[in-house]
């Protein structure tokens, strides 16, 4: 069943897919920056939600604005200024104070960085680090450091009982992602943000660690918001996937969907400048010039430079939401009203 | 035109100890051939550049550039070395110097190689350089600083490719680049090859560039080339078993080719 089944009908309007339980409901947030001459909007009226148990990838360029998204959803940035709502397990998240935020990051939520080194203590062994956060609940040490240990099993640690007195310095690559992941994991989070986990390892390391993210996702019906600019990795790995350009998500759609019927000529141009290792192909699409900066986003739909299908109207109105028959949710002037 | 023959290099790895870091490279690069070297990180990549380049003297082997040893030539023979062999890093920030302006910048080799004795010449040179990379005479007073990072990249290309060298050697020039601006550089450089007959070095972890741009691949493991042939024998029909193991983990933007693998990979122990 689910979206195979649904592909091979043709085309089914988006209310009649089965959605998960809704775990996270983003509306409307807005990030803002003071720099010294001015207010920068950095992420632009974005909202989206993630079922319990669901993989979804937020997928986009450099400085799209993906890290200062989950950033938010974590509240770990206090130089921005966050506007809208984050509802989490029926909290809203932007109204607790700091102690009360920090008591949910430990346990509901858990995140992993793109650089595993940046979030080690090179000075701590594996084993405290990543009891750290099961210590700081007021575990007993004894059994956080069994749960620690039943973690670095869980990620397939090799030799777990032994690893855990060792520090950062004696890992791989690899096994340090693992070790990061363990930390944020270690607390049985219902969501795990997770911002470009593997783009610093090789594709084999790489592969091992989606595969074991994947499996304990769904034993554990864990929430993953993947976070990359890879669309290979989302492809393998996520069940929904949104496009981020320049601070607003322009379409969103079940992966399978997604893929074999992009919408956005953004997803479209991004599709196509991926060069494949599975087939030859006699030259790439390139979409012209380059992502702009927030500061200096374009008027309109913000891709309308680069669009080889703008129109007058793209220069001057920002495109609305719209869904297309093919569920898409989708910010651009060639869908909807009409 | 280059040819690596059996190099082999080891470092000093401490306590007297050696770690054997390329073992027996053989490769060459003919002219308007285009050669791809994907590898996992520190299989040796950038050291056999380095090689190549006559920057790191080999244990054993040779390295020659049209039949002359790369590392005991003559100053002639280095000077055109200099000139017929060109290279682009993967930073490009870090090969362009911040206080030059892109017009300094890529007519430098011009004036070096005494290629255009006239201003005025190079001038014109350097603009249909630029024009070829996608970008305009309003960029000649500018500082690399004021670009993107593939602006840059096609920059640092402009600046190697103008004074048209017979190869270009490049470490992974198009790593730090986003999707959209990576394809750009891409298929410049394969139009610099189509319309300039240019010889390509291309090193690179990432196969699926490779496997687009070069026509000939050789595959390394640590130091060592486990695989070699053309693009359709590696890609399509991989003999080796690291070739076979890469190639399965290189992610495909199709979750049908995602999902098969993964489920592939859970029956096998
Ligand atoms: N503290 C800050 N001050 C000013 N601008 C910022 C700050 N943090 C982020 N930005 C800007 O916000 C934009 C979004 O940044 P963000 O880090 O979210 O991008 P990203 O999509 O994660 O990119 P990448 O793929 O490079 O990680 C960028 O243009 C960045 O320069
Ligand atoms: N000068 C040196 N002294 C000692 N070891 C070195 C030296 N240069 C390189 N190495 C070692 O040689 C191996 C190959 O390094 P090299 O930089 O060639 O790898 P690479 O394939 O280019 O990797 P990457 O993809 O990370 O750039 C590495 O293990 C590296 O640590
Ligand atoms: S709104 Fe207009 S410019 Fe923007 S993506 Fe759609 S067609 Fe292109
Ligand atoms: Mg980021
Ligand atoms: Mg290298």
């Amino acid at each position: 069943m689910g979206v195979d089944t649904i592909l091979t009908d043709g085309i089914v309007p988006a209310q009649v897919r089965r959605r998960p339980e809704s775990l996270l409901q983003v509306d409307q947030l807005s990030i803002d920056i003071a720099t010294r001459d001015a207010n920068v909007r950095l992420v632009d009226n974005v909202s989206f939600g993630i079922g319990r148990g669901e993989r979804v990838a937020l997928v986009g360029e450099s400085g799209s604005g993906k890290s200062v998204t989950a950033q938010a959803l974590m509240r770990l940035n206090s130089r921005v200024k966050l506007s809208g709502r984050v509802q989490f397990d029926g909290t809203d998240l932007l109204s607790l104070s700091p102690r009360q935020m920090t008591a949910m990051r430990g346990q509901r939520m858990g995140m992993v960085f793109q650089d595993p080194m940046s979030s080690l203590d090179p000075l701590m062994t594996i084993g405290d680090q990543v009891a750290e956060t099961l210590r700081i609940r007021g575990v007993s040490k004894r059994e956080a450091r069994q749960r620690a240990l039943d973690v670095l099993d869980e990620l397939k640690v090799e030799r777990a009982a032994e690893r855990l007195d060792s520090f950062p310095h004696e890992f791989s690559g690899g096994m340090r992602q693992r070790v990061v992941l363990a930390m944020a994991l270690v607390g049985e989070p219902h969501l795990l943000i997770a911002d470009e986990p593997t783009t610093a390892l090789d594709v084999r390391v790489q592969e091992r660690v989606l595969d074991l993210l994947d499996e304990i996702s769904r034993r554990r019906s864990l929430a993953v918001l993947l976070i990359t600019h890879d669309l290979g990795i989302v492809a393998g790995f996520a069940d929904r996937v949104m496009v981020m350009y320049s601070g607003r998500i322009v379409e969103e759609n079940e992966a399978t969907l997604l893929f074999a019927e992009p919408q956005h000529p953004y997803t479209r141009g991004l599709l196509e400048a991926v060069p494949r290792a599975d087939i030859t192909v006699d030259r790439l699409r390139s979409i012209s010039g380059a992502p702009p900066a927030p500061a200096a986003r374009p008027s309109g739909c913000t891709f309308h430079p680069r669009c080889d299908h703008a129109m007058a109207v793209c220069t001057s109105v920002e495109p609305g939401e719209t869904i297309t028959p093919l569920g898409a949710r989708v910010r651009c002037h060639l869908y909807g009203e009409g | 035109m280059l040819q690596i023959d059996h190099i082999s290099k080891s470092f000093p790895a401490g306590r007297g100890q050696h770690t054997m870091v390329l073992d027996d490279i053989v490769l060459n690069v003919d002219e308007g051939q285009s050669v791809g070297l994907v590898g996992e990180s520190g299989s040796g990549k950038s050291t056999i550049i380095r090689c190549a380049l006559g920057l790191t003297r080999p244990d054993s082997g040779r390295v020659s550039y049209s039949g002359i040893d790369v590392h005991r030539s003559s100053r002639f023979d280095t000077l055109r070395f200099r000139r017929d062999v060109q290279l682009v890093f993967q930073d490009p920030y870090a090969s362009l110097n911040p206080r030059m302006t892109v017009e300094e910048l890529v007519s430098e080799g011009l004036l070096v190689h005494k290629l255009e004795t006239t201003a005025a010449g190079r001038r014109a040179r350097v603009v249909e350089m630029l024009a070829m990379v996608g970008l305009g005479e309003e960029a000649l007073t500018r500082y690399p600083r004021s670009f993107s990072g593939g602006q840059r990249q096609r920059i640092a290309i402009a600046r190697a490719v103008v004074i048209r060298p017979k190869l270009l050697i490049c470490d992974e020039p198009v790593s730090a680049l986003d999707v959209s601006v990576q394809a750009q550089v891409i298929n410049l450089l394969q139009d610099m090859q189509k319309q300039l007959g240019l010889g390509i070095l291309f090193v690179a972890h990432d196969l699926a560039v490779v496997r687009h741009l070069c026509t000939t691949v050789a595959v390394l493991e640590r130091g060592r080339i486990v695989e070699h042939g053309t693009r359709e024998q590696v890609f399509d029909t991989p003999q080796h078993a690291y070739t076979q193991a890469l190639l399965k983990a290189v992610p495909i933007p199709d979750p049908a080719v995602g999902r098969a693998r993964r489920a592939e990979r859970q029956l096998a122990p």
